[in-house]
């Protein structure tokens, strides 16, 4: 595969690594409950089809990216920075 | 018919006219006592284990392809119970014994060769690790041996045991691990399930599960709609997209595994050898082809292929671990779609949903897993209670804590 | 030497001037330069080449390309033996040795052609239903048997001792296939400015351009193919690679090739590889990879001497090879014709020509009488006759009537199938062309074009024609404008009128469908009526197609008697996909110089030249090579060095690498902030110039790393971490930082190879320092108290980092100068402590040290525990959020009986201690109920002078005192030990703040 960094170019998925589901929220802070943290770490909806999904530029610029990927096809629609996402923006 | 050297002789002498067909072609009956979603390893053991073990013989499999197209057809054919954890050991030890004793139950020789697995380590924390699992596996009434760096040179001659880099200090050995015949697996369940009665539905998608006050009493059908006391969900690699017809999330995300065949080959290996300074495996076939896989590619995919960045990462651990492979060839590669659970191990469990069962996350261990699987949730569909080696695999052990992580890797599905 | 008695006078594409001698089952041949060792083999008249999978059947050469099934032989000897080889793709070069494979004791003779009179229960599947009793007789007896009759030729066995390399290209076109297609394609595109790369598998470029006698423009084909390569040549953005699979197409247009470099040599020149593993990124592609022949199947159809019509042709135009003297032809279409025009032509007689179709067409008769060949509209062969040769055929004829004719070549030829197998790569299916009769591509991948045969359009004017548009194409999809679209080159007329004929049904005998794996049409049926229908369930229970070939030859036929079996159509049957690689890759080609030594990268310490030189013993740590042990001589086990290193860095001091920790810079306004969500224990109160130690948790709760982390600066931290952990902790901050909460302002950066840093232990380890530090900076115990950690000079004002923490519980230091310095300040740390007898010291002795300390190391930190097991959890904050936070408080994770973390001591103190051992209760069943934990890592204490372990169990902390027994029966262990603090040595910890 190739994903095509924001900031380098499109390189080989090699200098990438993937972490998985991009959607799912962290809830921060003292309030959130164990069930919503579970629920977080544990559960996906895991779609055949387009998937928004982490990636880490590990050998390059160190970005964490969100690429939406099509799970059937491997075919890449969109590739962003992670950073720029507004909290609470995505899902 | 019964298969044995008899009839095989017999049937040579009249040109092989009278072989019956290994099992029905049926249309699908409007009811069944259970539908099993899925006619791969698990589910055709499955329909087995409740027909020969429970007597429940009103049972349909419903496969959308071909019996057996699943990832019983698309592993590495490798047996074995060599687990660290309480929750696996007794289950796959389970499994072993079914292994063991699958071709007089099935009456169909599916090649259950106990050549023995050995996992290699190269250093003295990964010595104390396999002692640990080792020792583990000899509380649990499995057998297990460590071998020192002789003794596997002796075993395994035509490794690089002094590799400049990783050198083989010794290894792991379970001598009843080994390989079987994976399509014949598939074929022997559905062979004996069907001639108990039950159903076998080829191309027959389910494509919804008919939830009426709370209960799941039916399925939608490419074939129509079928109904239904009890549903079974064995379709690992699609779990998540089965479970999602009723709204269910599960901590699992599908995978793609790739494996590899060379071309065939006299015998060189006798053993099933893992490489321990990276994930690679490899055994031969009845055949003589080497079969051997490494890791998962590491990303979402329902795609049944892989890409070269892990062919390649495959390939190197091959060399690094057998230097005389440089001028086999690579015959044929796919990849298989995995369940891969959050903890590395699998789940057999009721569902918030009545009448609505799951069998599910097997990660790498499905295959090895098939008797056992089918057994224990047979068990679990028939009495409504888990079998006593597989009540580890709750669905809600990732609420509660109690999980099963055999290498510590947490809740990062593309690590285990 | 035996002459080469089928060559022909004249004609081909090979050089008569230049002999290759070779060697085939220890026989002495001669061929020429252009020859493939199969041409060659059947210029001596060599026919029969290898046996078959199963029956053992008699083989000889049915292709001439990389479709064969049948002459498969081991190439070369010793270490560099290739099992498997396609004697069809085998260049020949001087001194070639080839030996028949799958056969005892000779190829003439084999033992296990005995087979062939058990055959009849040898049917597909046999093995399923036999071999079941008694189940103790598989493995010892069945299988082995099994065993040594499959497999066909045998490994080396010996390490390679060729090399392997990989490389990279990018281009705007790939076109996989050197054939008119593929050239006319390059050359539009290439004239155009496009960056192009073309391959083609075979030696030469050409495709069946060179099998064949065609006009192009008027003019032999040869021409315009010598035209066209000069100037493709010519053209410096067009890279031509012979010799070059493209075996397989992946995400992206990724495509996989292997270029043999040295294959046709009988070494690799020196400093060049066997072969060449390309990992091709093409925007576009065309696959103009040809069409394979197709053979039918009737009985006898693998008696060496039944040869595809196109290579028989192939054989006589390229080669100036005559495939038989006499030869029959059996056709069921047009194409087969050019074959018997060739073999005439070369002096060869056509006996016969069965075309299956019924229609008398008066052309084919008269053309039938101008070659001197019978004529059999509408027949088919019944049988054809031979053992290890061909010697005649029996033809039935459209009135069911036989004749028997001798003959020693029969050439079939039954129509071509598309190389459409790149196609299906991405799990596209072909599509079967009802008029065609044959698969075609379907849906294609991105970016993937198709030219040519490839695609079903099986004239070489539609190749060149296709060729040419796509290519075009391809420079518009480059951004590139088009060179103008010339006239595309006229040709000779051709005809590919076609009737497939998939069996001849009727007669008796075996009749292959696959010949490597000895699949009959009868495999077939039975498959068919034992249920075994669906196309997959075909191949996977008669192992049709499964054989080195990948059923190039074979699929096709098997899908059609499986058809007409079951009263379907072809494409209700199913569809042929292929699986890569297109043709099977060498292991090593793809495994590159990733083998040895070279099989990981090597990363080695900043001090690593020093330790080198100090007689240190290296030991791997994932990647890094690190010191273990310093012997000195006299010591003759590595205990007595570790417990020396030990005493001497008690006693006085000792210096120990530890450059490998990860280092993270960590720095802006939040930076304390950030610290605190990312470790369990408190940062904000750290005051600037201070050091801590800090435990984090991945988010389920369990424990990920551990380091200290000191404040440099109001905004500025430096965290360490493990080893082993460098790289996963980085990429976790980063998460953390880029994913979680972007908007906390910092900035961080991996500096773990920017700075060398050693361990300085000991009682005499400030006094050491002392006469490495700049005079100017105070590191009395109460300037540089524990824990101190600030920025110095060290050796006349090089910058350098100290930290007073200690791993080995003793006055300790660690002090970090830039990497570059790395060398020298062991150096002049050595000079500094000569007066104190300074010990190096490895990864042992430390390992020991922090045991005697009850330190938990990777050992304990292995995913599975939690701070409390590791008694930690009173680090765990309870006023502020941190990754694990809540996980961690799950009901299982805070059970009482969960196993944590205690020390244990042999109640024997001479018995040794082993980690991995489980504890069982005294006087308890070993068996898993009882199985209350393990040991997670022991050493030997030479202060305790006994063992010491540490480890996990039940409720340990509320059982110190007890006895259990640590159970190891994989090393026959069995030592009753007593529950104990952790920390061995100094549990005050008087000698930390000395």
């Amino acid at each position: 595969m190739r994903i095509n960094c924001p900031h380098c170019g499109a390189r080989d998925a090699q200098e990438f690594t993937y972490l998985g589901a991009a959607d799912p929220q962290r809830p921060d802070g003292l309030a959130a409950t164990e069930a919503a943290m579970t629920d977080y770490v544990y559960m996906r909806d895991n779609p055949a089809g387009p998937h928004r999904e982490l990636w880490y530029h590990g050998a390059g610029c160190h970005s964490w990216l969100i690429v939406t990927r099509d799970t059937r096809t491997h075919a890449i629609a969109l590739v962003e920075p992670a950073k720029t996402r507004k909290a609470g923006a995505a899902a | 018919m019964r298969y044995s050297v008899f009839s095989l002789l017999a049937q040579a002498l009249q040109g092989h006219k009278g072989w019956t067909p290994a099992w029905r072609d049926p249309a699908p009956k409007p009811e069944y006592d259970v539908i099993i979603i899925g006619g791969g390893g698990h589910g055709l053991a499955t329909a087995h284990y409740l027909a020969s073990r429970h007597d429940i013989t009103n049972v349909a499999v419903l496969e959308k392809g071909y019996l057996g197209s699943g990832n019983v057809g698309r592993n590495t054919t490798i047996i074995r119970s060599n687990y660290l954890l309480p929750g696996n050991t007794p289950f796959y030890e389970l499994s072993m014994k079914l292994w063991e004793g699958l071709e007089e139950d099935l009456n169909y020789n599916a090649m259950v060769s106990q050549r023995g697995v050995i996992n290699l380590y190269h250093s003295d924390a990964q010595r104390d690790a396999f002692a640990r699992r080792g020792n583990a596996m000899r509380l649990a009434g499995v057998d297990a041996e460590l071998l020192g760096r002789e003794q596997i040179r002796a075993m395994l001659p035509y490794l690089d045991h002094d590799n400049a880099r990783f050198p083989i200090h010794g290894g792991l050995l379970q001598r009843r691990g080994g390989s079987a015949r994976h399509d014949a697996v598939a074929w022997g369940y559905a062979r004996a399930a069907d001639s108990r009665g039950v159903d076998m539905i080829q191309n027959c998608e389910v494509t919804g599960i008919t939830v009426a006050g709370g209960r799941a009493v039916g399925v939608e059908t490419s074939r129509g709609p079928i109904r239904a006391k009890k549903i079974a969900m064995a379709v690992a690699g699609n779990s998540s997209r089965v479970a999602a017809m009723v709204g269910l999330r599960l901590p699992i995300e599908s995978h793609v595994l790739q494996a590899f065949v060379s071309e065939g080959l006299k015998p060189v290996i006798d053993t099933v050898v893992t490489f321990g300074a990276g994930h690679f495996y490899i055994s031969q076939s009845d055949k003589g082809g080497l079969v051997f896989g490494g890791d998962i590619d590491g990303y979402n995919s329902y795609a049944q292929r892989g890409n070269l960045p892990v062919i390649e990462d495959v390939m190197e651990s091959a060399m690094a671990l057998w230097p005389g492979l440089g001028r086999v060839r690579m015959l044929r590669h796919w990849g298989g779609v995995m369940d891969m659970s959050m903890d590395g191990s699998p789940i057999i469990d009721f569902t918030p949903i009545d009448g609505l069962y799951l069998n599910s996350g097997w990660c790498y261990g499905g295959f090895k897993a098939t008797p056992a699987s089918g057994f224990c949730f047979a068990h679990l569909i028939a009495t409504g209670q888990p079998h006593p080696v597989a009540t580890a695999y709750r669905l809600d052990r990732f609420a509660t804590g109690r999980l099963i992580d055999e290498k510590g890797a947490g809740a990062q599905p593309n690590l285990h | 030497m035996s002459g080469q008695s089928f060559r022909l006078a004249s004609g081909g594409l090979i050089d008569r001037t230049r002999a290759l001698a070779f060697r085939f089952d220890g026989k002495s041949y001669e061929g020429h330069a252009g020859d493939t060792l199969a041409s060659a083999l059947l210029a001596n008249g060599v026919r029969l080449v290898g046996r078959s999978f199963k029956y053992h059947r008699p083989r000889g050469i049915l292709s001439a390309g990389p479709e064969e099934p049948n002459a498969l032989v081991e190439l070369r000897t010793g270490a560099r033996r290739e099992p498997n080889t396609r004697a069809t793709v085998v260049e020949l070069f001087d001194g070639l040795e080839a030996a028949s494979q799958n056969r005892w004791p000779s190829l003439a003779f084999d033992l296990l052609s005995l087979n062939g009179l058990v055959s009849p229960a040898l049917v597909a599947g046999f093995y399923y239903k036999t071999f079941m009793w008694p189940a103790a007789f598989w493995e010892k007896l069945y299988e082995p048997l099994i065993r040594r009759a499959a497999g066909l030729g045998r490994a080396a066995g010996a390490e390679d001792p060729d090399h392997y390399e990989k490389a990279f290209a990018f281009c705007d076109l790939l076109v996989v296939g050197g054939g008119p297609a593929g050239l006319a394609a390059a050359l539009a595109a290439g004239r155009s400015g496009t960056r192009v790369i073309l391959c083609d598998e075979d030696f030469r470029l050409g495709g069946r351009l060179l099998a064949e006698k065609r006009e192009i423009d008027g003019k032999p084909a040869a021409e315009w193919l010598a035209a066209t390569l000069a100037e493709l040549e010519s053209i410096p953005e067009v890279r031509i690679m012979p010799r070059t699979t493209v075996f397989g197409l992946y995400d992206h247009g990724i495509y996989g090739a292997v270029e043999r470099v040295g294959d046709h040599l009988p070494e690799p020149a020196p400093y060049q590889p066997r072969q060449r593993g390309w990992r091709i990124h093409a925007r576009r592609a065309i696959l103009a990879a040809g069409a394979l022949e197709r053979p039918i199947v009737f009985p006898g159809n693998d008696t060496p001497g039944v040869m595809l019509a196109g290579a028989a042709r192939a054989y006589v135009n390229r080669y100036g090879v005559l495939p038989g003297r006499e030869a029959v032809l059996f056709t069921a279409g047009d194409d087969g014709w050019a074959t018997a025009h060739a073999i005439t032509a070369a002096g060869g007689k056509v006996a016969a020509i069965v075309d299956t179709r019924k229609d008398a067409d008066p052309a084919r008769k008269a053309l039938a009488e101008q070659l001197g060949a019978r004529l059999f509209a509408g027949g088919v062969i019944a049988h054809a006759r031979g053992g290890r040769q061909l010697d005649g055929v029996t033809i039935r004829d459209a009135s069911g009537a036989t004749t028997a004719l001798a003959c020693d070549l029969l050439a079939v030829s039954n129509g071509w199938n598309p190389t459409l197998h790149l196609t299906s790569h991405q799990n596209g299916k072909p599509a079967w062309d009802e008029t065609l009769q044959c698969f075609v591509p379907g849906t294609l991948p991105a970016g993937l074009t198709v030219a040519g045969s490839a695609a079903g359009r099986f004239t070489l004017a539609q190749a060149l024609d296709d060729g040419a548009r796509l290519g075009r194409e391809a420079a518009v999809d480059a951004g590139l404008i088009p060179a103008g679209a010339g006239p595309v080159p006229a040709t000779d007329p051709e005809t590919t009128a076609l009737t497939p004929v998939w069996r001849v049904k009727g007669a008796k005998g075996k009749a292959f469908v696959d010949y490597q794996n000895d699949v009959t049409d009868k495999d077939v049926e039975l498959a068919a009526r034992e249920g075994f229908r669906p196309v997959e369930h075909l191949k996977r229970y008669t192992t049709l197609g499964m054989a080195t070939d990948q059923g190039k030859t074979s699929n096709l036929g098997g899908l059609a008697i499986m058809a007409e079996q079951t009263g379907r159509t072809i494409p209700q049957t199913g569809t042929t996909t292929f699986r890569p690689p297109y043709t099977p890759v060498a292991i090593g080609a793809l495994a590159g110089h990733h083998r040895g030594k070279d099989f990981r990268p090597t990363r080695l310490a900043p001090t690593h030249d020093w330790s080198r030189e100090q007689g240190a013993v290296f030991i791997e740590a994932g990647q890094w090579l690190r010191a273990q042990y310093y012997p000195k001589p006299g010591e003759n086990d590595w205990l007595t060095t570790v417990n020396r290193e030990v005493l001497a860095v008690r006693a006085g001091v000792g210096i120990c690498d530890v450059s490998t920790l990860g280092k993270i810079d960590i720095q802006g306004t939040d930076a304390a902030e950030f610290l605190e969500r990312v470790y369990i224990n408190g940062w904000k109160a750290l005051p600037v110039g201070k050091a801590r130690y800090g435990l984090m948790l991945r988010e389920d709760g369990f424990v990920m790393d551990d380091g200290t982390t000191s404040r440099l600066g109001e905004r500025h931290f430096l965290m360490t971490t493990t080893t082993a952990n460098a790289g996963k902790v980085m990429q976790h901050l980063e998460f953390c930082h880029q994913v979680l909460w972007p908007d906390l302002d910092i900035q961080m950066v991996s500096v773990s190879e920017q700075w060398a840093q050693v361990a300085v232990a000991g009682p005499k380890a400030r006094e050491t320092l002392r006469g490495v530090v700049d005079s100017t900076h105070d590191i009395s115990n109460e300037a540089f108290p524990y824990l101190a950690a600030r920025a110095i000079t060290v050796g006349g004002g090089i910058p350098a980092r100290l930290f007073r923490i200690s791993f080995s519980g003793e006055l300790a230091y660690e002090l970090a100068v830039p990497a570059d310095y790395g060398d020298a300040m062991m150096r002049a740390l050595t000079r500094a402590g000569e007066p104190f007898g300074i010990t190096p010291y490895g990864t042992e002795a430390l390992g020991v040290m922090r045991i005697e300390k009850g330190h938990v190391a990777g050992n304990e930190l292995n995913g599975q525990t939690t701070a409390r097991d590791l008694g930690l959890g009173k680090m765990m904050s309870t006023k502020k959020d941190f990754i694990g936070r809540l996980m961690v408080g799950r009901q299982a994770l805070i059970e009482k009986d969960r196993p944590s973390f205690v020390g244990f001591r042999p109640i024997d103190s001479a018995q040794r201690l082993r980690a991995g051992a489980h504890f069982i209760g005294i006087g308890k069943a070993a068996v898993m109920e009882n199985d209350e934990g393990y040991m997670t890592s022991v050493a030997y204490s030479p202060h305790l002078k006994h063992w010491m372990g540490l480890g996990l169990i039940r409720n340990g902390a509320g059982r110190i005192g007890e006895r259990v027994r640590a159970y190891d029966p994989v090393r026959n262990g069995d030592v009753v030990v007593e529950i104990c603090s952790p920390v061995f040595v100094d549990p005050e910890g008087t000698h930390l703040h000395g």
